[in-house]
């Protein structure tokens, strides 16, 4: 594959630069004081209607996370999708359950890809400024993943389309001002943006077993204007092609909090292998999990590599196949590892790590939604295959 | 692809490139070009023993060595060039865009020679690092023996001083990897039996013709007979061919195999996409499907699992060399030494499975020789997670030093 080197030189750079640290250090500092994992018990017990921290997300925006990747006509900070990486890693770590993959990841990247300036400048400053949430429903019963697989339609009426099916497991479309869906149009792919509160639209909320928050999306002959598709009626045709594109941005971004949250749920573990102490030594003396641990290891620091390598190709690629196969690469990896660290947490917790009480559950909940989260890993293999040349 | 970004490299580097890119175009040797992957172990293995070489291969290694590149880090004054880490590094990616074969390879430069410059004395530095620069000499390594395997420090080559100036080995080495080769073999032996095990233990240089030492070769379960047992009797070597201090070799010898491991890393991906480039041809000979998609899905499935396992693998080769502050092998050695061989192994598994029937012979011309060989080399493959230090004892390593998990009191 073609990471490395024509002319000898690695393309990608896979450090972070002396800013990139800086970022890091205080996202994560700011997420280990105000986002504890306890927090999503919280939430969830209390049935909150948001499910997340509105103070939180205001905070964030105000740090400049939000608008980080934004571009700065719209009030951006104008840095890469691999900045933006570095602070959903640290996001990931505790498992935050704000609008991030929603907002940032979905939304803003299909209106940053496939908007109109007008439609950009209508949500991006919104989504940078933490005012405006904005959803994607792509997928759909039975049709794992596939946004092609799905059956929702648009048809032309005189002045538009109107809008027939349902989404599911669409992240935060219960307090989404916008949520944008795929539907089939003219044999075609096309992205439509959708007032939540338009007549014809319902929102059933679900519990999601990673407490992220998500819903189902029905659709009932819902009436859009021509200015509703994503890149106005004349870009029709690429909805497809630009929802590729969003969904691996998503896959990459999504790798990269699983890369926090694997590396969180691992450092938790070991520490409770020093202290845990049976048969008069820690548990950490035993040579059987002191490999457990190290095999751990090993997979995390290789998921690490294709995850930053994947969001440095995001910033440095013009060639979305290129970006299409480490979003495969990214999101197989990651997954992979952090499901094995969650479910290496809970068996070397023993029966502590089984209580709802104990944090390291959630870590296990979280892995388990992203191995099947934008494609499953057995088709994002497929896709790699293909993409190779077989 | 993306354009390769130029950003990070100095003008002095670029102007380095261009200059080594010149050098290649002008002096290497034309039939050698697109030869080589140019691997640490890809190259010329020198020595006294070495079976006739294409002229050529003696021409690449003498005009590369008048630059002191055959051995690029190392100090002039040793033969080396005295260049940085990125310079060499920018020698070797040249290189390798041009499938040039390393000048000089093997247990000297790879091994032995920068122990010596860590450790060696004046002395021993002068006379044996311009002999590996030249391909002179080849080096073997004489570590384990029948009861030092994982447990390396339990090594029992008797080494006995004779006189003020001299010692005298009795014992056996073992897997001694090409020994009936090499001209040199570097040892760990046994100088005080009451002192803690790894506290009495010496790093010795030996002469392979001095009197005594015998090289016989074992056969592998492929087939091939590349290593050896290496008696010792009654061997009388020089104090001067100690490196360090006598029963301070421990440490000589740590350091020696964080180069081993950080070289069979590197040696395993140095040449990128070879695994799935390999796996994809090997289906579409087994397979018989010339073009397209793998038919079989599940055999495609796992071509793509291997390969994304071979991306990720040699990112993190990138990523960590990027990381290295300054030179040196670690820590990460470890991991990549697990990653690396793991890998292979995958990848010849994967190969196997694949070639189906195709793979179960042993001679005959009901198999080409290519499926003879690949079976060959899936056998080899069982070798790389035990040489060099198992993965049990590379995860006993990650554990320990890196998790800092306690040790058994
Ligand atoms: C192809 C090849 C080339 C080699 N070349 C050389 C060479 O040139 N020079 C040289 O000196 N040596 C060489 N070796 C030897 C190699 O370094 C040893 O084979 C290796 O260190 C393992 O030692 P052993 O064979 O005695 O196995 P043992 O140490 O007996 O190990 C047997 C098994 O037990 C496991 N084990 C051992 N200790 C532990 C532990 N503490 N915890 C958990 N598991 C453990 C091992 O991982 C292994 O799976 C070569 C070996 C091979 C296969």
């Amino acid at each position: 594959m073609s990471v490395v080197v024509s002319n000898g030189q690695p393309t990608l750079t896979l450090v972070l630069d002396e800013e990139q640290q800086m970022l890091r250090s205080t996202a994560r500092q700011f997420v280990d004081q105000h986002a504890p994992v306890g927090r999503l018990r919280t939430l969830r017990d209390a049935r909150d209607p948001r499910g997340f921290s509105d103070a939180l997300w205001k905070d964030m925006a105000e740090l400049g996370w939000l608008g980080l990747q934004l571009p700065e006509e719209h009030d951006g900070v104008g840095l890469g999708f691999f900045d933006l990486a570095v602070v959903l890693e640290q996001c990931g770590r505790r498992l935050m359950p704000e609008p991030l993959v929603s907002t940032l990841l979905l939304g803003a990247q299909a209106l940053m890809l496939g908007g109109t300036s007008e439609q950009q400048a209508a949500w991006l400053p919104g989504i940078g400024a933490g005012e405006k949430l904005v959803a994607l429903g792509f997928d759909e019963r039975g049709a794992r993943g596939n946004p092609a697989a799905g059956k929702t339609r648009a048809v032309r009426t005189g002045s538009g389309f109107t809008l027939t099916g349902s989404k599911v497991g669409v992240l935060d479309a219960h307090v989404a001002d916008l949520i944008i869906v795929s539907a089939h149009v003219d044999g075609q792919l096309g992205l439509f943006l959708v007032d939540p509160s338009a007549p014809g639209v319902s929102i059933t909320r679900h519990v999601a077993l990673d407490l992220r928050n998500a819903g189902t999306v029905t659709l009932t002959d819902v009436l859009v204007g021509e200015d509703a598709v994503l890149g106005g009626v004349s870009g029709l045709d690429n909805g497809g092609s630009v929802l590729d594109q969003v969904l691996d941005r998503a896959r990459i971004g999504l790798a990269a909090e699983m890369l926090g949250a694997m590396e969180q749920a691992f450092e938790d573990t070991v520490n409770y292998l020093k202290e845990r102490v049976q048969f008069d030594r820690p548990l950490g003396s035993f040579q059987a999990l002191q490999h457990r641990a190290a095999r751990l290891y090993t997979s995390i620091a290789l998921a690490r590599s294709a995850v930053l390598a994947a969001a440095r190709t995001v910033d440095q690629s013009s060639d979305p196949r290129e970006v299409a196969k480490f979003a495969a690469l990214a999101k197989v990896r990651a997954s992979e590892a952090f499901y094995d660290v969650a479910r290496e947490a809970i068996q070397l917790h023993g029966g502590i790590g089984m209580t709802d009480e104990h944090d390291i559950g959630f870590y296990l909940k979280r892995a388990q939604t992203t191995l099947v989260s934008f494609g499953t890993n057995d088709a994002l293999r497929a896709r790699w295959a293909e993409l190779n040349g077989y | 692809m993306s354009e390769p970004s130029q950003q990070s490299e100095s003008a002095e580097l670029r102007e380095f490139r261009a200059e080594m890119r010149a050098f290649m175009r002008e002096e290497a040797p034309k039939s050698l070009l697109g030869t080589s992957p140019c691997g640490p172990f890809d190259g010329y293995w020198g020595g006294k023993l070495h079976p006739p070489v294409d002229p050529d291969v003696l021409r690449w290694r003498d005009v590369t060595l008048a630059r002191g590149l055959t051995a690029p880090t190392w100090p002039k004054a040793y033969g080396g060039a005295g260049l940085s880490y990125a310079h060499a590094k920018v020698f070797y990616d040249e290189m390798r865009e041009l499938g040039l074969p390393r000048p000089v390879v093997g247990f000297g430069f790879a091994m032995i020679g920068p122990t010596l410059l860590q450790f060696g004395n004046e002395e021993q530095k002068l006379q044996h690092l311009p002999a590996i620069c030249a391909g002179e000499i080849r080096w073997c390594q004489g570590y384990s023996e029948p009861n030092a395997g994982s447990d390396l420090a339990n090594v029992q080559l008797a080494c006995e001083p004779d006189g003020p100036d001299h010692f005298i080995l009795n014992g056996q080495k073992v897997w001694t990897s090409h020994a009936d080769r090499s001209d040199w073999i570097f040892c760990l032996a046994r100088t005080d039996r009451s002192a803690k095990k790894q506290r009495g233990i010496t790093f010795i240089l030996v002469d392979m013709r001095t009197e005594g030492v015998t090289p016989r070769k074992i056969e592998l379960i492929s087939g091939a007979s590349p290593f050896c047992e290496t008696f010792f009797e009654n061997v009388r070597v020089p104090r001067s061919n100690v490196v360090g201090e006598v029963n301070a070799g421990w440490t000589v010898a740590k350091a020696l195999l964080g180069h081993e491991r950080s070289m069979i890393g590197q040696s395993i991906g140095r040449d990128p996409g070879s695994t799935q480039r390999e796996l994809v041809k090997l289906a579409r000979k087994h397979l018989d499907a010339a073009e397209g998609p793998i038919p079989d899905p599940l055999l495609r499935d796992r071509v793509a699992a291997v390969s994304m396992e071979e991306a990720a693998f040699q990112l993190t080769l990138d990523r960590l060399a990027q990381s290295r502050a300054a030179g040196g092998p670690g820590t990460e050695s470890s991991i990549m030494k697990i990653a690396a061989t793991e890998l292979k192994q995958r990848r010849f598994e994967t190969g196997m499975a694949l070639a189906g029937a195709q793979g179960l012979g042993w001679e005959g011309d009901a198999f080409d020789e290519e499926d003879l060989a690949y079976t060959r080399e899936w056998l080899r493959s069982r070798a790389n997670t035990i040489e060099g230090g198992s993965s049990e004892v590379q995860l006993n390593i990650i554990a320990k030093q890196v998790l800092g998990l306690p040790e058994v009191k």
